[in-house]
């Protein structure tokens, strides 16, 4: 299997494990954070992402321990990407059926369509239980990497 | 028939609902359009026969005419197949 679109999407930076999370807001700024940090939004976006936590609650937790935090198209995104922080402790999210949250992918996007080969890829790697396995548990960047 | 897949921003959360739906339908010979779309447009859409989202947002979703069915595991597809086929078989 191999994730090309992923591969781009990720952008240097973009990938962080084991990090230390204190409150489910505190998760989703680590996720922006890594998009700040790889070039793809502005601060402004980090905060429209804690924005959406308030105003439309946990729904981004898609699946057990997985939570796609984001925003929408503005000003903000610099370029449509990815990033991927894993929590060294789980955090409750308020998500009754995929409590507690391991991992938190974060997306922005420049428009609605540009990046649906990039949401396809995402879609498989995150269907499969040995690359979900591997996400969950990575030691490092590296590992994350590999996968792609 | 037409089918939307509803998140708050229409980016994320609904576009992968909405592959996986695609991937469903197809499986059970429905023949459907689902497009991913935000709450706004939802709340506006009115020629939808079925809603797929998930529980959270189904509660911001009330007084709609279609039927709306909620997805916990987004990529569990015998879930989604379950509901669906339960809704439209």
């Amino acid at each position: 299997m191999s994730f090309p679109k992923l591969a781009e999407a990720f952008a240097e930076n973009s990938i962080r494990v084991l990090a230390a999370a204190l409150d489910r807001e505190h998760a989703i700024e680590l996720a922006g954070d890594l998009l700040v940090a790889s070039g793809r939004v502005t601060p402004e976006y980090v905060s429209a992402m804690v924005d959406v936590l308030e105003t439309h609650g946990p729904y981004f937790v898609i699946a057990p321990a997985m939570a796609l935090a984001h925003s929408k198209p503005s000003d903000s995104v610099i370029s449509t990407g990815l990033s991927l922080v894993t929590l060294a402790e789980p955090i409750v999210f308020g998500n009754e059926a995929n409590d507690p949250v391991k991992l938190v992918i974060g997306l922005c996007a420049t428009d609605h369509d540009a990046h649906i080969e990039i949401m396809a890829e995402l879609s498989r790697l995150l269907s499969d239980d040995i690359t979900v396995n591997i996400l969950l548990n990575a030691r490092d960047t590296e590992e994350i990497r590999s996968i792609f | 028939m037409k089918i939307i897949a509803v998140c708050g921003m229409g980016i994320g959360t609904s576009v992968l609902l909405k592959m996986n739906a695609e991937k469903v339908l197809s499986q059970l010979g429905i023949d459907a359009t689902v497009e991913a779309t935000d709450m706004k447009t939802a709340r506006e859409s009115t020629d939808a026969e079925l809603i797929l989202t998930t529980p959270d947002l189904a509660q911001l979703l009330t007084g709609l005419k279609s039927e709306v069915i909620t997805i916990d595991h987004f990529f569990d597809l015998e879930e989604i197949a379950k509901k669906l086929s339960a809704s439209l078989l």
